[in-house]
């Protein structure tokens, strides 16, 4: 039962982690049907922040995370996707491809292909006890941390002007412009967001791996796509829920799976993934909304 | 007000306007009739930068329009309800509502101009909370055309507002004009109830395959015998 306790744990932060990366992805497409794999640069830019910066208290060193990260994905919308827009998704793709390998090469020129060590903070890797359960902190930081932002973006988007605005966008931006709703603004505010889901994330990453490489963001940003997809293209509580299944099938498969076929974890939580769109290929949720292109 | 001259459009290859001239004065109503592929919905769509026009030129107050984009256009104090009336139906009434102030400073002015918008069209006041897709066609073009008013704009450019829609209720929106067009915005109508449109403005043009047919004062085209004909295309 413990066991089983921890492993729940795990799933939840391992989710968590998803769900923070997927809604920064899933935030972009839902406006401008851009999947943008640049988005695991993102993390890595944040990542090299907190070893860029040195020792200083953790309050500088998450808030040089986030402001880094969202200062990037400014830059990229501002250089690299401002002036693709309307271009149709494979474009678009093709280019955030494109922006991702630059970005890890550019890395790889700056700071070298061997990955970093680094120790974020020694109190997060301490364990809070629970009965027979040993929670690290990190793990209830993360959670607790989701749950605030997704909190905050849910109330940004029902209760403020540029919220209701990015929703409007979303759903059919052609109109939204009709009513005077700004491209720029919007698309600016939610590659901020993203930037700043990005940012956060990177500091949770590299409290738990303590370590940092050019390809860091790779991966994350593949389970991120796979949720958003799992979840539902373009739908932002798709995103989250996607985030928390696929953390769930992940850690099952890392916990129950033959020791010998355990290295083929992500193979069979792919195909997990496959199974499940073969079963419902919109997604879990439907975005109700069809994305029109600017 | 608005001022068009020999104005083009082409999609892709075909050119959907071969050179349209129009202009609509300050206080005016004044409608495009005409079939189907006619070019009305394109001209409005070019009057408020959806599309690029292919040459010509489009004035407002002396001004051109070309190349600004539509957030900029509303700005200028122009305002579309475009066809099919596109209600973000995953939000709700209010905030469909909202939308149409986006451009504005004037905070109360807006608040007192959403109260003036609950008494011309009370059920919206009543369907605020409501996700706006779940209204019926009607109501939902009166929320179209609430919320573009919600703009203030000085020029309201409707696109076949009565498309879908029960008799009785298309009186009810043709009434909602009568009334702004007595309170002084300029009106340009685009309908396919040609009959209609054509009772309601000061003016029409009748336009066929990217041109203009005929136009003329409301008494001018009644009194055209062909009217009919020339508006069917047959």
């Amino acid at each position: 039962m413990a066991l089983f306790l921890q492993h729940v744990i795990d799933a939840i932060t391992v989710g968590s982690q998803v769900a923070l990366y997927a809604l920064g992805i899933a935030l972009i497409f839902g406006i401008m049907g851009l999947i943008n794999f640049a988005h695991g640069e993102l993390i890595m830019v944040g990542a090299y922040t907190i070893i860029l910066v040195g020792h200083p208290p953790w309050p500088v060193m998450v808030i040089a995370t986030i402001v880094m990260a969202i200062v990037l994905a400014l830059a990229m919308e501002r250089i690299a996707f401002r002036p693709l827009r309307g271009a149709n998704p494979a474009t678009l793709l093709i280019a955030s491809f494109a922006l991702s390998f630059g970005l890890q090469n550019l890395a790889i020129l700056i700071e070298g292909s061997a990955p970093k060590g680094t120790s974020v903070s020694p109190w997060l890797s301490e364990s809070v006890q629970i009965g027979s359960l040993s929670i690290p902190k990190l793990d209830l930081v993360t959670l607790g941390v989701t749950l605030v932002l997704l909190t905050a973006l849910g109330l940004f988007l029902q209760r403020t002007r540029m919220g209701v605005q990015m929703r409007a966008a979303a759903e059919d931006f052609r109109m939204a412009r009709i009513l005077g709703v700004k491209a720029n603004t919007v698309i600016a505010t939610a590659f901020g967001i993203s930037g700043l889901l990005a940012g956060v994330g990177a500091y949770l990453l590299v409290a738990q791996t303590g370590e940092v490489a050019p390809d860091l963001g790779s991966n994350p940003i593949l389970y991120a796509f796979v949720a958003t997809v799992l979840g539902g293209m373009g739908s932002l509580r798709g995103a989250v829920l996607g985030g928390y299944v696929f953390g769930a099938i992940f850690v099952a498969l890392q916990a129950y799976l033959p020791l010998e076929l355990r290295s083929y974890r992500d193979a069979f939580a792919f195909a997990a993934v496959i199974v499940m769109l073969l079963i419902r290929p919109q997604g879990l949720i439907v975005a109700r909304s069809t994305v029109t292109r600017v | 007000m608005l001022r068009i001259d020999e104005l083009r459009v082409n999609y892709g290859r075909v050119p959907a306007l071969h050179g349209i001239s129009l202009h609509v004065d300050e206080g005016e109503a004044v409608t495009l009739v005409g079939p189907n592929g006619a070019g009305k919905t394109t001209t409005l769509s070019a009057i408020f930068g959806l599309v690029a026009p292919a040459g010509g030129t489009i004035l407002f107050e002396g001004e051109s329009l070309v190349g600004a984009s539509p957030e900029k256009i509303l700005r200028r104090g122009l305002a579309l309800v475009p066809e099919g009336r596109h209600i973000f139906g995953t939000l709700s009434v209010g905030e469909n509502l909202q939308l149409g102030t986006t451009a504005r400073k004037d905070r109360h002015e807006a608040d007192d101009d959403m109260k003036r918008v609950f008494e011309r069209f009370p059920v919206l006041e009543s369907y605020y909370d409501r996700t706006a897709g779940t209204l019926s066609g009607g109501e939902q073009q009166q929320l179209a055309i609430a919320r573009a008013l919600l703009s203030r704009p000085r020029l309201l450019l409707l696109d076949e507002p009565s498309l879908g829609l029960a008799p009785v209720v298309i009186d009810v929106v043709f009434d909602a004009l009568e009334e702004l067009r007595k309170e002084g915005v300029t009106i340009l109508l685009v309908e396919q109830n040609a009959a209609r449109a054509v009772e309601f403005a000061d003016r029409a043009y009748i336009l066929r395959t990217g041109r203009v047919a005929h136009s003329g004062t409301r008494d001018e085209i009644l009194r055209m015998e062909d009217f009919e004909t020339a508006y069917l295309g047959v």
